[in-house]
């Protein structure tokens, strides 16, 4: 510290930074994680061991309507049964891989759409995006869940279609924020000196833009999941989501939906309908946690 | 304490401020670092102190301490902090904001982002004093275009009815210190307040600044990297490094006789000098090349540049001169609307899409903003490697093995390899940036104002370090600047440019010699040199003129 002759460049910080690869830095993030974000993540993690599991869980078949209907809880029923005699327990086991998996299919589908291309208008900023951008405004200003009922009748209520549907709808929030976030990253030097050196659309895209937009995605990405689940689950009630006999909370709630008027008679039999609701409410919960603390934790790039 | 020659007349010779072996830590780390160790620092009423060090040396923290403020993530750990017989260390947080605004006011670096774009420059400028009750608001603005008038504002009737972006940024700059001035404060704090400024706009500030408050006598506290400006403000220097005390004296004596090594070394650019060497084989030429943003204003007129092998050609001009668009016309970033680009013989297609690979690979460009010309997400290896396997095919092994031998040749070693560029310094980031540059094997580079945003001693190693592999490699720069010690440095041949023009180009010892056009001789006198009368001489001289 005391030459003041022989200028190094190297020792200017050398000495106050330490290394640290990508999965200790990931490491330290973890460690400070705040207790919401921890439960979030167990719970989720639980919601997806279920989901993935659904099949050596469940006591009972999926549509195994062998049993007397109304089976009060117990019995060789954890929570009884449904009206045609389906075991409720199984069903919320079954409609964990049913409705997550789906959400989480059509969530992941609408970012790519939306996401691509609010990358591709963020960079063209010329008659690309403005087609873009129309579009998107004229598809955002029909209300989604109509728009959606509607479609689903054209095209069939089946998982794919329903999955299709919410994706291209739901992509249209999603190529608004992408496009929003990208626009400031695009202009940087650094996208213009990859430009410089010759780099294609795809290498801007995916190398230059995309990791330095991909906390608040990610951040979006939760909220959005809970969003197309909540959808999905809408949708289901009003019947017009997945068909029986595929177990999904949101059908489940409808169908349940009667018993809540003998609570005065049987508690248990009235609590019945809130299960699926419970569930949902349980993981919309949690995806916000882990996505509050995201947010908090992309307010500074170091650890 | 070594400042007792006559400043001022008057109450001069009272302790306005004192402070005893300040100590100030930041929180990064996760552990409290110190920054400032245990510094004195007296100023008496109406005098001018300069503080000066490299960035990180703690000039603007101990500046700040002053008026008893730390930034956020920084605390006082010991030490006094006496203003006019109020210990600022133990005030209360109200006693503080009875001062601030009132008794002591700031004038930050970056005018733009301090002024609120939604209200009138006027009401801002009163805002404070008004909030103090110092004085009634209708009074305050009157005093408030009196101010303007004495700052050398033009219309100082009326432009306190603008917005902070219908005025330039040296006059925004002025109704900062206006604002400051506003409630007549004992003692102002400036922190770098022209760095950002042109040199032609920075020499005007500086005059009005100096002569407000000599005018009030208002005692000052002048932050900054840049000695020759100091200079010119102060009445005695202080130089930090590490957070401490390097040496303190009246300005004359400082630049006559620096004691310390590290007080010279602070003006170590302007000791650099290259030895021109002509050439005639030209590698890059412009040919009458006209440009526009847009389907608006024209920015380019007819500019023809020829760039000579192995040489470095430094076109100089203020803001909005056009150097940087001529940038962008020979990478292609801005098609030319009228004439051409020759690179070694052949026209180059006038579209970056139009170039081939080898042509794009040819021509480098290094940004003045390290940190936004790198990827914050990729590491150092990402960053240099890309090019080389791009351009060169590398991969795996041997482009790592390259890397390392680009970093050392920047003079930088293995352990950077796996740095995101925010944990490096602002010269490191800089080296990389020529490093990712070299990578390409190019044989011409255009260096947009590269050491612009860095300190002197670190300007100094760039600019050396670009030298040696200019003459290690024979590439071609085309340097990019507004800083006249910088070009004195490195260039061989310089072209000066306003609005839009070619105004000269030839030598640097033509160009540096007399007679000078016009704008050329505006442009020299205005750097500041490092003779405390500079400024005054060059007031008089101007005046005379006008």
């Amino acid at each position: 510290m005391t030459d003041t002759n022989s200028y190094s460049a190297a020792a200017e910080v050398a000495s106050t930074i330490t290394r640290r690869t990508r999965w200790e830095r990931a490491r330290i993030t973890l460690k400070k994680a705040p207790l919401t974000a921890w439960f979030g993540m167990i719970v989720i993690a639980c919601y997806v061991f279920v989901a993935v599991f659904a099949q050596w869980l469940a006591p009972y078949g999926e549509a195994d309507s062998s049993f007397a209907a109304y089976a009060p809880w117990g019995d060789g029923h954890v929570f009884g049964t449904d009206q045609i005699g389906r075991d409720v327990f199984s069903r919320l086991i079954y409609g964990a891989q049913n409705t997550v998996g789906i959400a989480f299919i059509t969530t992941i589908l609408s970012f790519f759409i939306g996401g691509s291309l609010g990358l591709v208008a963020s960079i063209d900023q010329g008659w690309i995006d403005q087609l873009l951008s129309r579009f998107v405004d004229i598809l955002m200003a029909i209300p989604s869940l109509i728009f959606a009922l509607m479609l689903l009748t054209v095209f069939g209520s089946s998982a794919w279609s329903l999955i299709l549907i919410i994706a291209v709808l739901d992509s249209t929030r999603v190529f608004r924020i992408t496009r929003s976030v990208a626009v400031n990253v695009a202009v940087m030097d650094y996208v213009e000196a990859a430009r410089l050196r010759g780099e294609g659309l795809g290498w801007v895209m995916r190398r230059e833009i995309l990791p330095n937009i991909m906390p608040p995605l990610v951040a979006e990405f939760g909220l959005r999941f809970c969003f197309v689940f909540l959808t999905i689950a809408s949708l289901s009630f009003l019947g017009a989501g997945l068909q029986p006999p595929t177990a999904d909370w949101g059908s489940m709630v409808r169908d349940f939906a009667g018993l809540l008027q003998f609570a005065a008679f049987d508690l248990k039999a009235g609590l019945t309908p809130l299960l699926p609701a419970g569930c949902i409410a349980l993981l919309t919960v949690a995806v916000n946690y882990v996505v509050d603390w995201f947010l908090h934790l992309t307010s500074g790039l170091k650890d | 304490m070594s400042n007792d020659s006559n400043q001022n007349a008057g109450e001069a010779g009272e302790i306005l401020l004192e402070m005893r072996d300040v100590r100030i830590e930041g929180w990064s780390d996760e552990k409290w670092n110190p920054i400032i160790k245990g510094v004195d620092l007296t100023l008496r009423r109406g005098e001018i102190l300069g503080l000066i060090g490299e960035s990180g040396a703690g000039k603007s923290t101990l500046g700040l301490s002053g008026m008893g403020f730390t930034q956020p993530g920084c605390r006082i750990t010991g030490g006094s902090i006496v203003f006019d017989g109020v210990d600022l260390v133990t005030a209360t947080e109200t006693e503080k904001r009875a001062l601030w605004g009132s008794r002591v006011t700031y004038v930050a670096q970056s005018a733009a982002a301090s002024f609120n774009p939604a209200h009138r420059l006027i009401d801002q400028t009163v805002e404070a004093t008004v909030s103090h009750g110092i004085q009634s608001e209708n009074l305050a603005k009157d005093d408030a275009r009196i101010l303007y008038a004495s700052l050398s504002l033009p219309d100082p009737e009326t432009i306190g009815k603008r917005y902070p972006h219908q005025v330039s940024g040296g006059q925004l700059q002025r109704v900062m210190t206006a604002m400051a001035m506003s409630s007549r404060p004992d003692l102002i704090v400036f922190d770098e307040p022209t760095t950002a400024l042109d040199v032609t706009t920075q020499v005007e500030v500086l005059l009005s600044m100096r002569k407000i408050v000599e005018e009030f006598n208002t005692a000052a506290i002048y932050i900054t990297h840049d000695l020759a400006v100091v200079a010119q403000m102060a009445d005695t220097i202080k130089v930090l490094r590490y957070g401490q005390e390097v040496e303190e004296a009246p300005a004359r004596e400082m630049l006559e006789s620096p004691k310390e090594d590290y007080t010279k070394s602070l003006w170590s650019v302007r000791a650099l000098h290259k030895e021109t060497q002509p050439s005639d084989d030209i590698v890059l030429s412009i040919d009458g090349v006209d440009a526009a943003y847009g389907r608006g204003l024209k920015v380019l007129h007819n500019v023809n540049i020829q760039v000579p092998r192995g040489r470095t050609v430094s076109i100089v001009g203020e803001s909005g001169s056009g150097k940087s668009t001529t940038a962008r016309v020979i990478t292609g970033l801005l098609p030319p609307m009228s004439g051409q680009v020759t690179f070694n013989g052949e026209a180059l297609p006038p579209e970056l899409k139009g170039r081939s690979k080898d042509q794009l690979r040819r021509i480098q460009m290094i940004y003045q903003m390290a940190d936004t010309a790198m990827n914050p997400r990729q590491t150092v290896g990402e960053i240099i490697g890309r090019p080389l396997e791009f351009y060169h095919g590398l991969s795996g092994k041997a482009k790592e093995q390259r890397v390392l031998e680009l970093l050392e040749m920047i003079e930088l070693d293995e352990s950077f390899y796996d740095r995101l560029p925010s944990e490096m310094s602002g010269g490191q980031k800089q080296r990389i940036c020529i490093a990712r540059a070299l990578a390409a094997e190019p044989e011409v580079i255009i260096c947009d104002e590269v050491t612009s945003a860095l300190d002197q001693i670190v300007q100094e190693g760039i600019l050396k370090l670009l030298m040696k592999l200019q003459e290690k490699h024979g590439i071609t720069y085309l340097f990019i600047t507004h800083d006249i010690a910088t070009v004195e440095a490195i260039s061989d041949e310089i072209v000066v440019m306003y609005m839009g023009e070619v105004v000269e180009q030839g030598s640097k010892d033509q160009i540096l010699t007399a007679p000078f056009p016009e704008y050329t001789e505006l442009l020299l006198s205005s750097v500041p040199e490092m003779d405390p009368d500079w400024l005054t001489k060059l007031a008089e001289k101007r005046g005379q003129e006008a």
